[in-house]
């Protein structure tokens, strides 16, 4: 199973290569597991993920699964909402966040690319679309990452989001009147606060491209 | 002993050199040591006496390297070196391995020339090998020594640093290898396939020794939570014993001991009391930078003193072909390397790899060991390394700082690990790791998160005691990093001007979102910036307010304030409620402030309005206290009570700021939504400080609602 198949949809596969800047035989590994997951068919839905063992015990699991149905992540300019199933291209694109950027890069394409990943992240985060992690937003994520917790989890959530919304806001907004309400976390002030976070080094996985037996079930 | 203790306190007179900062920006302290020995050694050879043999390999391999490597493995940053690893293990291990085939074949190849001196040709090939080995390997102290002053960025950092460390166990086999070949006389293929069975038993071996004794220590630790004395004492017995183990049996010495230090680290931190964390620490760095100096003196004393045999075709053959074989090594390995690599090495990364390669102290060592009957070039081998270890620590240790400078390679981060950074480190685990299983395929997030479980649900039961062992890592982060600031605050003396962490006056208030209050309750507002000081000084208030409780509990040692520091906190959160009524008992005592979150809670359910309004408490972490609810609050729930008592203590006293508690806090806790202060506050409170001080009891629940509506 290690030989490459005459890849079907050639044509497709071009605009997708295009796109989403995988290659081929990536994009052939990445088809494959595509129809795994959804039985051979055409689209995926939610449910279809949790036929994935791994996925269950990872504590956002609701989140990433979320991020494949959102629509912003569809490199569509202004698209807002979510979807009920995706085709491959959606699930292509979703993908292509976490391609590693190439070496020969320049500066302001490196720029691109990291705010694109931020995004990623930062519409993981805005759970109602309206462009700012609120307390609320913030704070159900820090309780999902404890979930595995127990008991600690929730109240310790709340004063580490607490305290993390402060940070955010004493980066961003540095001198707040005592009844000025500071609205949640936007996307510039994302940006700032993860500025020496490296996500472009960070936010990658290594995509195949040869096809391996090791295909979890 | 006394010519030990001479030296020693000679050497620890010679860090004086920071005084002259100008000197030491240019000059890398090791430089300067070694000179220092180049002095001190001809001054005893002036003075006629013949010079104890202080680099003994004994004394070197025994005592002084041991402190030096013990620090670099317990301070090891696992997170990076364990995702480099690759590339770590393909410099060390094939980078070394090239690096003296190619220097001992090459002078070989010049010793054989017709050109060269005629005691050249007598070397044979064996014996150019074995000392190509002995040369070729980079040398973490140097590295060390070096590297600490230029401040790189983290990745270079580790990448030569973990080289130098790991390509002990190379050096090692070779050494022996070549050794016991050279006695022999021939080789044969066998005896090389032996050779690289040989490597792997001592690597591998090496790791597991280290491995094991780590295990035990960390497992040891969790028992010595009535012996916290002695704690640091088993971190290093532990530790040597590995070494001492490994060493003999002729396995990696280093590698026992980094394994050992890297795999008790996490747990043994996570058992031993603060102190004791502290003096483990800076006993390494002590033990560590003493061997150091000694080290770098000692080389400098041998050079003069040791009888030397100059050959200038050999040296100079020998320092070139370092330089090149080191260059053409890391180019070459990074060309292979970097197809593995998601984060490529640029060109410039590579230049600083192979202008690192610094050779030290262990390779003369190793090459004074030799057997003088076997090696009659022996001396003329000493003088060549003794020349290239000079020229790698001179020459490239201070030319590299201003070559870092110069290519304007990344630098250190030196910013402050934030509690949104820790955040997003974890959350981008999970996420990467999902991706992954998504995929398909089981790569590095993968295994990585398999291990974490794995350790999490056997191996941390088993080595951690209590209840720590349950507490994930962000939380165990976020508690670090109170705890630092409460210190910080204590140590400087709770200052009232204290400049928060990140100078702004944003505080809790601004963040809440703002509901509208069931019922009307305007409490006045406390001015902004004053907000975050008194908090502030509350943190270092709630350090001697435990302390004195404590002092009721402990009938031992004198308790330390950040003693057992939250483990404790959320052993005996009960025992605390319990004493605390108890003291409720004792209201007209002044230094009594356990009183305060009796009467806080007394206060609470007195006026469920007030509670209820509360969505979440200006001070971090809030707590949610009701007292109708029996499952207490979570661990922090106490501090926070403590915290706000203390709060409101100091708010009472605001007009003269002082710290000691004095009498009954009665302030309400502060309302949600934040927006309400207490400005107003001081006069109120003072009134009900006095009433309270005279009036002691339930009756100062009468107070309670006064700050509502005032």
């Amino acid at each position: 199973m290690g030989a490459l198949n005459s890849l079907p949809d050639e044509p497709q596969y071009v605009g997708l290569a295009e796109k989403t800047g995988f290659s081929f035989e990536q994009i052939g590994i990445l088809h494959k597991r595509f129809k795994q997951l959804s039985n051979n068919g055409e689209t995926l839905r939610r449910e279809d993920f949790n036929t994935i063992p791994d996925l269950l015990c990872n504590p956002i699991r609701s989140e990433i699964i979320e991020a494949f149905f959102d629509r912003r992540n569809f490199r569509q300019t202004d698209a807002v909402g979510t979807v009920h199933e995706i085709g491959f291209g959606e699930f292509l694109l979703v993908m292509s966040h976490f391609r590693p950027p190439s070496i020969r890069l320049d500066d302001e394409q490196k720029e691109v690319i990291r705010t694109e990943k931020l995004r990623f992240l930062f519409n993981m985060h805005d759970t109602d679309n309206d462009g700012t992690i609120t307390l609320e937003e913030y704070r159900h994520v820090v309780e999902e990452l404890l979930s595995r917790s127990g008991a600690l989890g929730k109240e310790t959530a709340k004063g580490i989001a607490d305290a993390a919304m402060l940070e955010v806001a004493s980066i961003s907004m540095g001198h707040m009147e005592p009844d000025e309400f500071y609205e949640g976390i936007t996307f510039e002030h994302f940006n700032k606060l993860l500025k020496e976070f490296e996500v472009e080094s960070r936010m990658n996985i290594r995509f195949m491209n040869m096809d391996t037996t090791t295909l979890c079930k | 002993p006394l010519s030990v203790s001479l030296s020693l306190s000679l050497s620890s007179v010679f860090p004086g050199f920071h005084l002259i900062p100008r000197l030491s920006s240019i000059v890398p302290e090791s430089c300067l040591l070694i000179t220092v020995g180049l002095l001190v050694g001809g001054l005893i050879k002036l003075a006629g006496e013949k010079v104890p043999p202080v680099l003994d390999s004994k004394l070197f391999f025994l005592c002084l390297l041991p402190p030096i490597i013990l620090d670099a493995g317990y301070f090891l940053p696992i997170r990076p070196f364990m995702e480099n690893l690759g590339t770590i293990l393909m410099f060390a291990v094939v980078g070394t391995l090239w690096n003296a085939f190619f220097v001992g074949g090459l002078l070989y190849a010049v010793c054989q020339m017709q050109s060269a001196p005629s005691d050249l040709l007598n070397l044979e090939l064996l014996p150019c090998l074995l000392f190509g080995s002995v040369v070729s390997a980079v040398d973490p102290v140097a590295v060390l020594a070096v590297f600490e002053e230029i401040h790189i960025n983290e990745l270079l950092h580790i990448l030569v640093f973990g080289e130098s460390l790991l390509n002990d166990a190379v050096t090692v086999v070779l050494y022996h290898l070549f050794d016991e070949y050279s006695s022999v006389g021939t080789v044969t293929v066998v005896d090389a396939v032996l050779g690289v069975l040989c490597f792997l038993v001592v690597a591998v071996g090496g790791v597991l020794v280290g491995a094991i004794y780590g295990i035990l220590a960390a497992f040891t630790s969790r028992f010595t939570s009535h012996t916290r004395v002695i704690e640091p004492l088993f971190v290093f017995v532990y530790s040597y014993m590995a070494y001492l183990s490994a060493e003999m049996f002729h396995l990696s010495g280093i590698m026992a001991l980094i394994a050992c230090g890297a795999v008790m680290r996490p747990y043994v931190e996570a058992n031993i009391s603060h102190k004791s964390h502290t003096t483990i620490k800076y006993f390494l760095k002590m033990w560590s930078s003493v061997s150091e100096t000694l080290i770098f003196i000692f080389l400098g004393v041998a050079t003069v003193d040791g009888d030397h045999s100059w050959n200038w075709t050999f040296v100079t053959v020998t320092v070139i072909l370092c330089l090149v074989a080191r260059i053409i090594g890391v180019v070459g390995l990074t060309f292979i390397i970097n197809k593995f690599r998601i984060v490529k090495l640029t060109t410039k990364d590579q230049f600083i790899i192979a202008y690192g390669g610094l050779r030290g102290a262990i390779a003369f060592s190793l090459g004074y060991l030799l057997d003088n009957d076997r090696y009659p070039m022996r001396r003329m081998f000493l003088t060549a390394i003794i020349t290239v270890v000079f020229f790698t620590v001179f020459v490239q240790g201070m030319t590299i700082k201003p070559l870092v400078e110069l290519l304007a390679v990344k630098k250190k981060q030196e910013a402050k690990r934030s509690i949104n950074e820790e955040i997003h480190t974890q959350f981008l685990d999970h996420l990467l790791t999902g991706i992954e299983d998504i995929c398909g395929h089981y790569g590095h997030h993968h295994w990585k998160d398999k291990l974490n479980r794995f350790n999490k649900k056997y191996i941390k039961k088993c080595l951690i005691a209590g209840e720590r062992s349950r507490e994930p890592q962000l939380i165990a982060f976020y508690h670090k990093m109170e705890m630092k600031q409460a210190i910080e605050l204590v140590e400087s003396g709770g200052g009232v001007k204290l400049p928060p962490s990140v100078p702004s006056t944003v505080s809790m208030q601004n963040i809440q979102p703002k509901k509208p209050p069931p019922v009307e309750r305007a409490l006045p507002q406390i001015p902004k910036g004053r907000e975050d000081e008194i908090r502030k000084i509350l943190r270092g208030n709630l350090q001697k307010t435990r302390q004195r409780l404590r002092s009721y509990n402990r009938h031992t040692l004198v308790a330390d304030p950040f003693e057992d520091g939250w483990s404790d906190l959320l052993l005996k959160k009960s025992k605390m409620i319990e004493l605390e009524k108890k003291m409720n008992n004792y209201l007209t005592v002044p230094a009594a402030p356990p009183d305060s979150p009796t009467i806080t809670r007394a206060r609470l359910s007195s006026d469920p309005q007030t509670y209820q309004m509360k969505q979440m408490s200006d001070s971090v972490p809030t707590i949610q206290v009701d007292l109708a609810s029996p499952q207490s609050p979570d661990s922090l729930s106490l501090l926070d009570e403590l915290q706000r008592a203390d709060q409101r203590r100091e708010l009472r006293r605001r007009p003269p700021p002082d710290e000691e508690e004095g009498g009954l806090m009665m302030r309400p806790p502060q309302a949600r939504g934040g927006d309400q202060g207490e400005e107003g506050g001081p006069s109120a409170k003072e009134q009900r400080l006095q009433r309270c001080l005279s009036d002691p009891g339930p009756s100062a629940e009468d107070d309670e609602d006064e700050p509502f509506l005032s």
